[in-house]
């Protein structure tokens, strides 16, 4: 028998058959939706009188436009209140699970996918958001679609796609103390770039993916797509499974032992063929920042933020509109960088492990005077947790807001927005232009104790000296 | 087809510049054309710029021109769908995010990669006259303006697919009932 990827063995387990095109008809056994992106798509269903074909496939929740400081409805704003009961309607009429407000089970999608277990190995997962790559954390094949696709996904299960190419992408040896999981992945991101991964599937490997908690896995898959790869993904063991024991929807009884036999199978062949190799040495790694708009655009943060002069062409250009939009000078370092907002939270950082590393070095500290620091956990089960363990005090405490779940200002289409120009420390994955409500808004991207140690300062700052234990 | 094109420059192009996300408040897709480029096409004030998207010659323009990995970002179908209902048919860059690209083909507007000399040609030729015809030639690969010839490359199945007028791959996919069925029931989940 030929040697296999996973991404491999997983498409060909989920093969439909050829279409004309050429494409592949893949069946996507697990289908993610929000608020956002799917109510065109039942509305092109009902247009055309077609059923949602297994709506037991489906599962819905609402993130991108709830509130973080508001529970009763109607909304203030109605626009988010029409989306979300246009999605409660939807669920109800077609009979897919719906984890609304009053469930206890809300959240950002790809928090509540894995939190469910619902996300499991060697499945195929899409949901109308790009960052569905995080599910690819537990060995699936996890990816973001459009709307027209997810009314294909409703309709028949399938897609028509065609199937990618494989990097695997190699970390060795030991983070040193202070770099976590979101400096690794803008490490990849800065060296491969943001179009890097066009066309391919990253599967990340090596020892420190070894060693990551599947929490921390799921913060480097999230970020695939910002280096340009669609899919993202770890191959499956032994802390996968721990991980799904005793979810509500994980199998359970005699199916979880079937479960454990056939993801056992998953994993990358030893020996089996890549389209490309990349390797990277962990201890090279530091604390890492973002200085531009997109994520590429990263530094070390002790390093100086570059200067266009020793630049040419494109990169030239790119980085002096860069420097221009974030209004940061060239050549200078990036530490001690005034900000105006520190936010913990989003599908990458915003779980519970996120939560706990920050909270439980927060005692003697105090969010800086003048900085709005807020914080809103990735679902209201994280929230919960947290709650039980006393982390909200210790945010509360130290001049943190504690919020309710949900994006919030990751893309800013709730209320949580930046203010004109107002620089913002964030542990979300995109820095582009305006990406935090306000046209002329900044973002930094870092690791969530980062964002912490910029809210404490009132600037950007090395985390490693803000909590040295 | 063919038509006049815009350019708007600009490595990474990504899809909150093309539709900001306070503009996906909605539950269908119309009247999203209005809002392209928004944050870019006003000022602080809400008054137009001096963006080539507002400039009266290029009001009629229906092809786009644009740098590398253009649409890169979030998955909306917002931005193709914005670029569509702002009388846009086609778009010409240096390449193209993944999603962005799959978005743009399921609707018919296609997208198609050319280098970059010859995009710094094309863009000079139309930027010195708005009003010249930009065609673009799916059989053949190229795109045509004035006595200028450019090859172009886009994925095979795409331009099969937007030749054959069957961008949309609904009714094929509908049709394989019973395949989709089978492997259905032989996954180990449900």
């Amino acid at each position: 028998m030929s040697k296999k990827n996973l991404f491999q063995k997983v498409w060909e387990s989920h093969q439909v058959g050829q279409l004309e095109n050429g494409q592949t008809q893949l069946f996507v056994g697990r289908h993610l939706i929000h608020e956002v992106t799917s109510p065109q798509a039942f509305g092109m269903l009902k247009e055309r009188g077609l059923p949602v074909r297994y709506p037991e496939r489906t599962f819905a929740t609402v993130d991108h436009i709830v509130p973080t400081d508001e529970v009763n409805e109607p909304y203030s704003d109605p626009l988010a209140d029409a989306m979300i009961k246009e999605l409660r309607k939807n669920c109800e009429e077609t009979g897919v699970t719906f984890f609304d407000v009053g469930s206890g089970k809300q959240g950002i999608v790809h928090v509540v996918g894995p939190e469910q277990g619902l996300t499991q190995p060697g499945m195929t997962i899409a949901c109308g958001d790009s960052h569905t790559s995080t599910h690819g954390a537990f060995g699936a094949i996890a990816f973001g679609v459009g709307t027209s696709q997810v009314r294909d996904l409703l309709a028949t299960q399938t897609l028509a796609l065609s199937p990618l190419k494989v990097r695997r992408i190699e970390v060795n040896g030991d983070l040193s103390p202070g770099v976590y999981a979101k400096d690794v992945i803008l490490h990849i991101i800065r060296k491969l770039g943001v179009n890097g991964g066009t066309g391919y599937a990253y599967e990340y490997a090596g020892d420190v993916f070894d060693s990551f908690s599947m929490e921390e896995r799921m913060t480097s898959c999230n970020m695939s797509i910002e280096g340009g790869a669609r899919v993202g993904y770890v191959n499956p063991d032994q802390k996968t499974y721990e991980y799904l024991k005793g979810k509500p929807y994980s199998p359970a009884g005699i199916e979880w032992e079937k479960a454990i036999n056939v993801w056992s199978e998953l994993a990358s062949d030893e020996d089996c063929e890549y389209d490309d190799v990349v390797k990277f040495d962990a201890s090279e790694i530091s604390p890492t920042v973002t200085w531009g708009i997109n994520p590429s655009q990263a530094i070390f943060i002790n390093e100086n933020i570059p200067n266009p002069v020793n630049l040419s062409g494109t990169e030239e250009t790119s980085v002096t509109e860069a420097l221009e939009y974030m209004q940061l000078e060239a050549g200078s370092p990036i530490k001690g960088t005034p900000i105006d907002v520190a936010f913990i939270g989003s599908c990458t950082n915003g779980r519970i492990s996120d939560l706990e590393e920050v909270a439980t070095r927060l005692n003697g500290h105090k969010v800086k005077e003048g900085i709005k620091a807020i914080v809103v956990p990735g679902s209201q089960i994280v929230s919960k947790i947290a709650e039980e363990k006393g982390l909200d005090k210790a945010f509360i405490n130290a001049g943190f807001e504690w919020r309710n779940a949900g994006c919030s200002m990751c893309l800013a289409m709730n209320p949580d927005k930046l203010v004109g120009d107002q620089l913002c420390a964030s542990s979300s994955n995109r820095n582009f232009k305006g990406r935090q409500g306000s046209p002329t808004g900044r973002t930094m991207l870092m690791s969530p104790l980062m964002v912490a140690a910029a809210a404490i300062s009132g600037k950007i700052a090395d985390s490693r000296e803000i909590f040295p234990n | 087809m063919s038509g006049q094109a815009v350019y708007v420059p600009g490595d990474d192009i990504d899809t909150d510049r093309i539709i900001p996300a306070r503009f996906m408040k909605c539950v269908t897709f119309d009247g999203l054309g209005e809002y392209l480029f928004y944050d870019v096409r006003h000022d602080s004030n809400d008054n137009l710029t001096g963006h080539a998207l507002n400039k009266p010659e290029f009001s009629k323009a229906s092809i786009m021109i644009s740098g590398m990995n253009f649409g890169c970002g979030s998955s909306r179908e917002h931005a193709p769908q914005s670029l569509f209902r702002a009388g846009f048919r086609a778009i010409i860059a240096g390449n193209f995010a993944e999603i962005f690209f799959g978005n743009s083909i399921n609707l018919g507007m296609p997208c198609v990669s050319l280098n970059q000399s010859d995009r710094n040609t094309l863009v000079s030729l139309t930027v010195e006259d708005p009003s010249i015809s930009v065609e673009i030639d799916l059989i053949n690969s190229t795109i045509k303006v004035g006595d200028k010839d450019f090859l172009f490359d886009i994925r095979e199945g795409a331009r099969d697919s937007l030749l054959n007028g069957k961008w949309d791959p609904i009714d094929e996919l509908l049709s394989k009932s019973e395949d989709i069925e089978k492997v259905s029931t032989s996954l180990i989940y449900k």
